[in-house]
């Protein structure tokens, strides 16, 4: 089995880091004593990565709750949570590589896999569900078909339920989202604009359609 | 026709509200400078508890009497600002956050100072990326000017504050798997007691509460308990932030002074159902409250209120459903939020979010017989209070008031649903006509 590149910005995991599973789904090898924390002087961190984690380690009385922030950093870096980012996070911050996969796989905002540069979620909670948002769901998936850079996903209430229907794209809040918008939306992120200006949260005299500007 | 009652969101629209020099013009962080230059801890304390300002996250306990609990002495002392606002229909704390986060930060240090806190931190949902930017650089602002820091003001009083993201965890907004997750880990909940006032953020002492609790703090200091008590009920002081959201025309944030009823916020505000619709149910408290039905609309809209119609005013999210939408759509899409949400640690409702959402998808898809809303409703029983924390009793409730108060039209969804079933397997070829059955 192949394993699939990343394509994030920064370096391509190369599997090439020694000790580094190449591959999550593979039989683990029960020869091996169990991973313990990585030597920093055998991997090879990128020194902006190393700073910022190391920076997230100091705001706090313990340094163990930096590994959210810190993960987050290298998933920017890597594109996603692989094998050898949360190695390089181990060995910046003395943890096994076990521990920050328990975390991994317990957060929906970080990424197993390699899923391309756009995330958009789009919430399907209660609340936006009685507003349409599984059709704008189906819609932007359908417009998306076969571009491979964005992960597009339902997601459980994001917060703006006022909004809805509505996506949070690349973090950027937009609503409400007609469903008929949809390949609007996937060509501006082909195009590497902001997708629908002004209607994102924070945007410039962003409103909802029905208020005098009081609430967004 | 019911007005806001504008205090949290007085002035909100003012531009450059969330920079301090604006925040400071219109007469911000004045309450620091009195909490901290004229009143001790135990006036503070005092005037917090004397005000009523219940918790507005979700349970509602007195803000000043948790903020009591804290075991006096010198020791490593916490307050953690819960702002991982993830309950489906309230986005209130998202709009206290992105327009006036110095606010925030000023009831931060009051309530950290009255609790004898030296450490506090914001935990923010991670998918609050414009939010938390925001506050980012208004805690900049605030360290810059003193305000954070140690010897505020000259008072001997340390606040250290830090913004904490969250990655995408419902459960991270139950306050001792909040702190699990502060403290880099999976955010299972803990067996309480201890409670964290005793024992909680890295083993210390911990005061935690809501975005919009703690910015109320310096209203209640700036204007005195007094003032505060004069809007609200006897039990419910104060104004509220009301998220409406669903079938409504004007989804969106209102503030309404406790006690009004609730008729006038989801007609009068929020422009009641889409032309030509009833309200056929809703929830008063974000979606792990118990629904209401349109009778219930006429009630005040307060703690003691809805708790007396046997629900809860919880995060003060009212979601509106409208006669157009079915039941069983309702109670599936919420039962999959808490399975999805679940973090498997108690048995029951990892077990039982799992096994509610497997019977609604029977129903729909016309597997199930009326027997089945026994056994829907028995499971709900068998999760509530059986786990270390609530979100198992959250979907249980409205899962289980939907199934009590529409069980009429569940057995019609589910006669329903399996006659079309039974024709679609007749049309396929895959079963023989019923009337051949009979014979």
């Amino acid at each position: 089995m192949t394993r699939p590149q990343a394509t994030g910005p920064g370096p391509r995991d190369t599997g090439q880091t020694p000790g580094v599973p190449t591959d999550w789904d593979a039989p683990a090898d029960l020869s091996k004593d169990p991973a313990v924390v990585p030597d920093l002087s055998s991997v090879d961190v990128p020194a902006e990565l190393e700073r910022e984690i190391r920076d997230h380690m100091a705001k706090y009385p313990n340094h163990r709750s930096a590994a959210l922030p810190a993960l987050m950093a290298a998933q920017r870096v890597h594109g996603w949570c692989s094998p050898d980012a949360i190695w390089q996070v181990a060995a910046v911050m003395r943890v096994t590589p076990a521990y920050l996969s328990s975390i991994t796989t317990f957060y929906d905002m970080f990424n197993t896999e390699p899923l391309g540069h756009h995330q958009v979620y789009v919430c399907t909670s209660v609340a936006c569900n009685l507003r349409n948002a599984q059709a704008l769901l189906e819609a932007l998936q359908e417009a998306g078909e076969g571009y491979e850079d964005a992960n597009i996903r339902g997601f459980e209430c994001l917060g703006a339920c006022d909004m809805a229907p509505m996506a949070s794209i690349d973090g950027r809040y937009v609503g409400p989202i007609d469903p008929d918008e949809a390949s609007d939306v996937i060509d501006a992120l082909k195009e590497g604009r902001p997708p629908l200006p002004g209607r994102g949260l924070g945007d410039d005299g962003f409103k909802l359609p029905w208020e005098d500007g009081s609430n967004g | 026709m019911a007005e806001q009652m504008r205090v949290l969101l007085d002035g909100i629209d003012e531009p450059g509200l969330n920079t301090i020099d604006v925040y400071e013009r219109t007469g911000g962080y004045q309450a620091m400078r009195k909490a901290l230059t004229q009143m001790d801890v135990d006036t503070i304390l005092a005037e917090l508890k004397d005000s009523g300002l219940r918790g507005r996250g979700g349970a509602g306990f007195s803000m000043g009497t948790k903020a009591s609990f804290m075991p006096k002495g010198a020791m490593d002392k916490y307050l953690c600002c819960n702002a991982d606002e993830s309950e489906p229909g309230t986005f209130k704390d998202r709009l206290l956050m992105q327009k006036n986060p110095h606010r925030l930060i000023e009831g931060i240090i009051i309530a950290a100072v009255a609790a004898g806190a030296n450490k506090a931190f914001i935990y923010i949902r991670g998918e609050y990326v414009l939010q938390a930017d925001v506050l980012d650089a208004a805690v900049k602002e605030a360290y810059g000017k003193g305000y954070l820091g140690s010897d505020i003001l000259g008072s001997g009083h340390t606040v250290d504050l830090v913004v904490h993201r969250g990655a995408g965890a419902y459960i991270c907004g139950e306050e001792t798997g909040l702190l699990d997750s502060l403290e880099g880990k999976r955010g299972n909940p803990r067996l309480k007691p201890p409670f964290p006032a005793n024992q909680g953020l890295y083993q210390g002492p911990t005061l935690i509460n809501n975005v919009e609790t703690l910015s109320n703090v310096p209203v209640v200091i700036n204007k005195g308990a007094e003032w505060f008590k004069q809007n609200g009920t006897d039990q419910s002081s104060g104004t509220k932030l009301v998220s409406v959201s669903g079938n409504v025309q004007r989804p969106g944030n209102y503030e309404i002074e406790l006690g009004i009823p609730a008729r006038e916020i989801v007609y009068d505000l929020a422009g009641g159902p889409p032309p030509g619709r009833k309200v056929k149910f809703w929830f008063p408290g974000g979606s792990s409250a118990p629904v209401l039905l349109e009778e219930d609309l006429d009630r005040p809209y307060s703690f003691e209120s809805m708790a007396e119609a046997g629900s809860m005013l919880g995060s003060g999210a009212i979601i509106v459903v409208d006669d157009s939408v079915p039941v069983v759509s309702v109670c599936l899409r919420l039962a999959q939020f808490y399975r999805h949400e679940s973090c498997g640690k108690c048995v029951p409702c990892r077990e039982g979010t799992n096994w509610t959402v497997k019977m609604l998808e029977r129903i729909d898809s016309g597997e199930a017989t009326p027997m089945d809303l026994d056994l829907l409703a028995n499971v709900q029983t068998n999760i509530i209070g059986n786990c270390l924390c609530v979100l198992g009793d959250s979907m249980a409730m409205p899962v289980g008031s939907m199934v009590k108060k529409f069980r009429g039209e569940f057995e019609e969804h589910i006669e329903r649903a399996r006659e079309a079933a039974d024709r679609l397997s007749v049309e396929l070829g895959v079963a023989a006509p019923p009337s051949d059955q009979a014979a």
